[in-house]
């Protein structure tokens, strides 16, 4: 539904901030730390959560996603038990919004109908699929309409105009702007998307734009907010912190440090 | 923008890949299509094939394996082919497409490293630049073909991910394409992956059925009883099966591996064991658990430790155009020795596989049987695999 998230857009359209929307890998590193690092990141002010399911072969994502995946998975992270972890979330958060970002397999082997409804008896609120365009979306889109989920797609900045008219003629919950080739990661900046690119998108849809893929500092936020960007979603550098420390008090501290950061600079002008 | 070719083959198939290759795909469709129809394109790639690899391949009837059956065993011999596998026949040709649609970089995944050495070979022949993406596992297990590549010019990229094998290789050629299709052309190296993949390697690797459909024709006056091939992801089998497939009384047979027995978790038998799901771009059998968790193949023949088959194999069985069945490691490698002994041919062991099965059908046929098993490729590089298998006295899963 897009209920929560048209309540957070508004809100921030009045107070002229952009959304912060971290991602993680559900289950990572495994289901309890998991749960405490998503409970920091709303706790920290983000404005919705877009969160991964762990697949074996995460084509779209770089080494740090990579290992997110590996890392859920070798601590036998399922689907069920990610659903369990929304749960969780949703029951003690009522109002945050929840996006699921998974790999079509994960979906079509647990069958299309059945899915979405987990996620949505789970809180889930929009789904993006990451390895089905448009064109193969139809019984992708049937499934979410049926069950009351939001899809979210990818816009990347070679699409065709055909496809993005596709694309805005469903109500998603935002569009996700990949903000240069290549996969997932901060290693590779993000390059803001052309001006007549954006003005483009805004003349056929009101649909929110996030923009993702190698964004990562607070000044990347405030060029989003030039760019007449909604909001911006950070995976890598949030999920860095996961690798880099041992301790669940390390990790949640540097996370919502960062996440405070990053928030503070989307309310700047 | 929409694929011109349908994408499906009944229920397998399609484009499963992130929205920002949707238009690369439909170029190099594009660019296939014009290609094909293109006499200069044509007439260039014949020309490579004949005089550079050494086309058209004998068709070989075996004098001594069959002895005492009433079946006659004919080998369509790809191990001749330059490069030592039927894998140079479409990559000569998709590097000529490279060519033609501007790129200057090609992006490959191996396994065995067949696949690598034929694009390295077609990238020094063609000037293009090359990089071979590679599971740090098979480095290990096939360092002469990595050495191969090497000296051909081509830049070996060591995958380390996940289960470290073909699967992850072709993960990495992906993200490598994501973020480079500007100036790169991925050459995949199977008939499976995304469309046009699965349309475009058929069609490149069809040669290998048209003339063994001739030469048998004039060699033995008659079409065959069956054809066999082993399957990997399906470019060797489909290109000898693509002409047979009008002749109704032609048996066409795939043959799985089945590693340690499909019984066990050790096999690579996505047709007989796996069931239908979403990866490497494809709607295809894959071998999964019960949530979609991509489960690691196994076979003693790199070339078949796959997860998963192309499409169009699915859609052969579901239609029984087609049959697949398996042999195991032991069968491959008594068959890889057999045929060495009674002709003095090494295979390789992916095309043990096949004519481990076709030495099956040859001892049970009870009138004239006329068999074509695909040798795809030649055994050079498993020596050392077996050397230590027959030394050892036994299969071990690697
Ligand atoms: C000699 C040989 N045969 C068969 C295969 C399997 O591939 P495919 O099923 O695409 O023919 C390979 C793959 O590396 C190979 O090297």
């Amino acid at each position: 539904m897009r209920n929560r998230y048209d309540e957070v857009f508004q809100r921030l359209k009045h107070n002229n901030e952009l959304a912060f929307v971290p991602f993680v890998t559900l289950g990572d590193p495994n289901y309890e730390t998991s749960l405490h690092i998503i409970q920091a990141l709303i706790d920290e002010g983000c404005d919705a959560l877009e969160l991964g399911i762990p697949f074996s072969d995460p084509l779209a994502d770089g080494p740090v996603i990579q290992q997110a995946n590996l890392r859920a998975l070798k601590h036998h992270v399922n689907t069920q038990q990610c659903f369990h972890i929304i749960e969780s979330i949703r029951a003690l958060n009522p109002n945050i919004a929840i996006g699921l970002l998974v790999y079509a397999n994960l979906v079509f082997k647990t069958g299309l109908d059945q899915f979405y409804q987990m996620a949505k008896s789970s809180g889930v609120d929009s789904i993006l699929v990451a390895d089905v365009p448009i064109h193969e979306a139809e019984p992708y889109l049937n499934s979410a309409n049926k069950h009351h989920i939001a899809p979210v797609f990818m816009i990347p900045p070679n699409i065709d105009f055909t496809s993005l008219e596709k694309i805005a003629s469903q109500q998603c919950a935002y569009f996700y702007l990949m903000s240069r080739p290549g996969v997932t990661g901060a290693e590779l900046a993000a390059t803001m998307p052309k001006q007549e690119f954006i003005e483009k998108i805004k003349s056929i849809t009101t649909t929110p734009l996030l923009l993702g893929f190698g964004v990562s500092t607070p000044t990347q936020i405030l060029e989003a907010k030039q760019a007449q960007l909604d909001g911006v979603i950070s995976g890598s550098s949030v999920i860095k912190y996961i690798d880099v420390f041992q301790s669940k008090a390390e990790i949640i501290e540097s996370i919502s440090y960062y996440v405070r950061q990053m928030k503070q600079a989307t309310r700047q002008n | 923008m929409l694929p011109l070719i349908n994408p499906y083959f009944g229920d397998y198939g399609g484009m499963f890949v992130p929205q920002i290759l949707m238009p690369v795909l439909l170029d190099l469709e594009q660019a296939f299509i014009e290609a094909v129809e293109d006499p200069a394109f044509n007439q260039e790639l014949s020309t490579l094939l004949s005089e550079y690899a050494g086309r058209p391949t004998p068709l070989t009837l075996c004098k001594n394996l069959a002895e005492n059956t009433p079946a006659k065993i004919y080998l369509k011999r790809e191990d001749l082919l330059h490069g030592g596998a039927h894998k140079t026949n479409q990559v000569l040709a998709q590097a000529l497409l490279a060519k033609r649609m501007g790129k200057t970089s090609i992006i490959a995944e191996t396994g065995a490293g067949q696949h690598g050495v034929a694009t390295a070979l077609a990238c020094a022949l063609l000037n293009l630049k090359c990089r071979v993406h590679m599971g740090a596992k098979d480095i290990e297990r096939q360092s002469p073909n990595v050495f191969r590549m090497k000296l051909m010019g081509a830049e070996i990229i060591p995958v380390t991910s996940g289960s470290a094998t073909l699967k992850d290789a072709c993960n990495s050629a992906f993200r490598d394409w994501i973020g480079s299709y500007e100036d790169s052309h991925y050459l995949l190296g199977t008939a499976a992956g995304p469309h046009p993949y699965p349309i475009i390697v058929r069609e490149f690797q069809r040669i290998i059925g048209k003339e063994a459909r001739e030469q048998i024709i004039k060699q033995a006056g008659r079409l065959p009883d069956q054809v066999i091939a082993c399957v990997g992801g399906g470019s060797n089998a489909i290109g000898i099966f693509a002409d047979f497939l009008a002749d109704k009384s032609v048996q066409l047979i795939g043959v799985e591996p089945a590693g340690l027995g499909v019984d066990t978790n050790h096999h690579g038998a996505a047709i007989m064991k796996g069931s239908t799901g979403i990866m490497f771009g494809m709607k295809a059998p894959v071998l999964q658990n019960s949530d979609g968790q991509i489960l690691e193949s196994y076979s003693v023949s790199a070339g078949l430790d796959f997860p998963s088959i192309g499409p169009e194999h699915a859609y052969l069985r579901d239609i029984k155009r087609a049959e697949y069945v398996s042999a195991t490691d032991k069968e491959a490698i008594a068959a890889f020795q057999l045929l060495a002994e009674k002709e003095g041919i090494i295979p390789a062991l992916e095309s043990s596989h096949a004519l481990a099965y076709a030495l099956k059908v040859a001892k049970k046929c009870t009138a004239e049987t006329i068999i074509i098993v695909n040798i795809s490729g030649r055994g050079d590089k498993d020596i050392f695999t077996v050397q230590k298998i027959l030394e050892s006295g036994s299969i071990q899963h690697a």
